[in-house]
């Protein structure tokens, strides 16, 4: 070996052991690393079925989720001096928007809920997930789940608009008025406001089809599986509004599901799941790990900060050595001066 | 004659070099005006798929990684007991304590509610899983450190009467006597901090790719940031000391230079085996756009350990310069890569800053090294300095 090799290796020794102390910790933690515990389904767990073979594109309940929350019309800027405020084309759930249809589309769109050639309708708005990362990085705790219904609500009044609810969450639902001086966090509350009077969040009140159905999850699981244990092209009575409510069902003939409950597991699971007849990836229902990476962050923070003990020992340590290293450079600060010295 | 002479460097405060940062100063400010009239969206290209963008990403995330020459240089010099680089210390503080307080301010143009920053420090507001949340407060408590680390440097440019008058002398001997504490507590905020800055990412998931994307996070920016530290503290005495014409602290330097090619190593190391572990290493050579960014990372992260492992390399100015340079664009590349190039939040969305936006980012800049030159010309910082005439 050249000594300047052997030279080398001592002083890059010398440097990991230099860093030893404040990287130690992390390190031997690090190894134990593991998610925190998966949350579980709130006990009144409140939550939407959507079947995309159901929806016909009619954005009724857009102009429902509008008017229940009071959000503005959005038109793209070269239409807007026409017939101004009095329609609306959101393009995609935005500050101004909560709920949006948006279509799939392939080839010469011949039928309905195909892959190839053919096009689809999905709805986009929070998922309400039942380990939500919007929750887990909102450093004010602006964000919250209903411990009974799951709802996922977002209070401004302590909302900083740091904006790492719209980064962290895997279906980019928060959004951000960009365009407002005072703008604010815009997220679907399944008009929770309206759920306290007993009634029925806005879009599905209002879905013609029972494309958007409201009820309890585990409820909406089951008739979620039968839907999909039922056999494409046979009769089937959809409910409309609320499962299990008051309101006239419809005949139809069930749709050619993709094999997939979308938001069973997904992310941890949702209280908002998706029955369609196109992949979802096709959807922009992102693909995503059966658990939240909620979990896989507190995980980590809970590993490293546990009881603040490993920060507040290795606090212990630095003060120790910074004493002991202050005496043995001769007793005194090490940031006086002559100056102050001569001055003193 | 103590080792430790410090010394205001004199010398006019507006030269032509300082116009010209002022000049970039006032477009950034007319920007961050009309940013507080009109919205972020008036300024800014950031969007809903990329909230996050050159504010967070330059100024907080890389800046204070270039504030971590204090931090870096206090652990070799107070915790490991190496006080030959003690002559360092102070300039390196000083970088801190504006790099860490700018981040502060451009934390402040960012946030799209401002006017609630307080709510940070509300205890019923405070949500302790977070990772935000500890990088906020740790970030403010170390802010705090840095000023009261630097106070000294005030103290002695105080004549002892005025000291007398406000009782300021007592505070000095407390500083004196209890510097130790926030010493360690100067060590251990940013180790904490800087590390969470990577645990940050760790709720992306799949909107990261996987060549960043791991549980190693928070080592990776700690040991890059600690890079980072001992790189702009070369850097910054290399600048000074030809802008200044000082005394060279090539030897000091050189030394420096050869712990931070440890920790690059460190990085590298700790990097490229987890990705062999995960079995993810294919996808650095996949040929698009992330193995493309990350074989730069990797090369420039590389380059320093190729020059600095020969001795002879090393002793040669211009190639240290170099292998800094290199270091520092690796670690800032690292951060602007994990947080905005390798995203990718889906839907067909892109972000490259507007030019408005960017300017914000550069008045900042400008104004730390404004700060800067102010403080070290009239504030005992620099070591061994002398009047230069003009």
């Amino acid at each position: 070996m050249d000594p300047n090799r052997r030279q080398f290796l001592r002083g890059a020794a010398s440097a990991i052991a230099t860093t030893a102390a404040a990287v130690a910790t992390p390190v031997s933690e690090a190894v134990a690393f593991g998610p925190r515990e998966p949350k579980t389904l709130p006990p009144k767990a409140v939550g939407m079925l959507y079947d995309s073979t159901l929806c016909v594109g009619c954005k009724a309940c857009m102009a429902a989720c509008k008017q229940a929350n009071g959000m503005p019309a959005e038109q793209p800027e070269y239409l807007a001096q026409w017939n101004e405020g009095t329609w609306d084309a959101a393009q995609d759930i935005s500050g101004k928007t909560l709920n949006v249809i948006r279509v799939y589309q392939d080839g010469t769109m011949a039928q309905k809920d195909r892959e190839q050639d053919g096009y689809a309708f999905v709805k986009r708005h929070c998922l309400h997930c039942v380990d939500p990362s919007c929750i887990s990085v909102c450093p004010v705790s602006a964000m919250q789940k209903h411990p009974l219904t799951g709802i996922v609500t977002h209070n401004p009044d302590a909302c900083i608009g740091c904006r790492y609810c719209v980064y962290g969450c895997p279906f980019n639902v928060p959004q951000y008025q960009f365009d407002e001086p005072f703008g604010r966090i815009s997220k679907c509350q399944f008009c929770n406001h309206l759920q306290a009077q007993g009634k029925l969040p806005a879009c599905c009140d209002v879905c013609p089809t029972g494309a958007s159905l409201f009820g309890l999850v585990e409820d909406l699981q089951a008739e979620a599986e039968q839907r999909l244990a039922a056999k494409p092209g046979e009769t089937y009575t959809f409910p409309r509004g609320k499962l299990g409510g008051d309101r006239p069902s419809h005949e139809a003939p069930i749709g050619h599901y993709q094999p997939h409950l979308y938001g069973e597991k997904e992310a941890g699971g949702t209280q908002v799941r998706y029955l369609t007849g196109v992949p979802h990836e096709k959807l922009g229902l992102p693909k995503l790990p059966d658990h939240s990476y909620a979990a896989v962050s507190e995980g980590m923070q809970h590993t490293l900060y546990k009881g603040m003990v490993a920060p507040l020992a290795l606090l212990g340590g630095l003060v120790f050595l910074a004493r002991r290293s202050s005496k043995t450079y001769g007793g005194e600060d090490p940031t006086r001066t002559d100056e102050e010295d001569a001055s003193s | 004659m103590s080792e430790t002479m410090h010394r205001p460097l004199g010398g006019p405060i507006l030269t032509k070099p300082f116009a010209i940062l002022g000049l970039f100063v006032l477009i950034g400010g007319y920007f961050i005006l009309r940013r507080f009239l009109f919205g972020m969206a008036d300024v800014s290209h950031m969007s809903n798929g990329y909230p996050i963008g050159t504010w967070v990403v330059l100024d907080v995330v890389i800046g204070t990684a270039f504030g971590c020459g204090g931090f870096a240089l206090a652990l070799l010099v107070y915790i490991c007991n190496r006080h030959v680089y003690h002559p360092l210390m102070r300039p390196a503080l000083l970088g801190g304590v504006f790099g860490y307080t700018l981040a502060g301010l451009a934390v402040m143009i960012d946030l799209g509610r401002y006017w609630h920053a307080f709510n940070l420090l509300m205890p019923w507001y405070a949500q302790i899983n977070s990772v935000i949340f500890e990088v906020a407060l740790c970030v403010m408590a170390y802010i705090t450190v840095l000023w009261i680390e630097f106070w000294p440097a005030f103290l002695e440019r105080m004549p002892p009467a005025f000291k007398q008058h406000f009782g300021l002398h007592k505070f000095q001997a407390f500083l004196r006597r209890y510097m130790y504490v926030f010493i360690g507590l100067g060590v251990l905020l940013p180790t904490m901090h800087q590390s969470s800055l990577g645990s940050v990412l760790l709720i992306m998931g799949s909107k990261l790719s996987p060549l960043w994307y791991t549980p190693w996070l928070p080592l990776l920016f700690l040991s890059s940031a600690l890079a980072m530290g001992y790189g702009v503290v070369m850097l910054e005495s290399t600048l000074v000391q030809r802008s200044f014409k000082l005394p060279s602290e090539a030897a000091l330097l050189a030394k420096l230079s050869r712990v931070a090619a440890g920790l690059l190593a460190l990085f590298l190391v700790v990097r490229i085996g987890d990705l062999l572990a995960r079995g993810q290493l294919g996808l650095a050579f996949a040929g698009d756009r992330y193995s493309f960014l990350f074989l730069i990372e990797t090369a420039l992260f590389a380059a320093p350990i190729v020059i600095l492992v020969s001795r002879r390399r090393c002793a040669n100015a211009r190639l240290r310069f170099l292998a800094t340079i290199s270091l520092l664009a690796a670690g800032s590349l690292y951060r602007l890569d994990g947080y905005l190039l390798a995203i990718d939040p889906g839907n067909g969305w892109v972000y490259f800053p507007s030019a408005p936006e960017l300017m914000i980012t550069v008045g900042v800049v400008c104004l730390e090294i404004m700060l800067y030159l102010i403080f070290i010309k009239t504030l005992p910082v620099l070591h061994g300095a002398h009047k230069v005439q003009q």
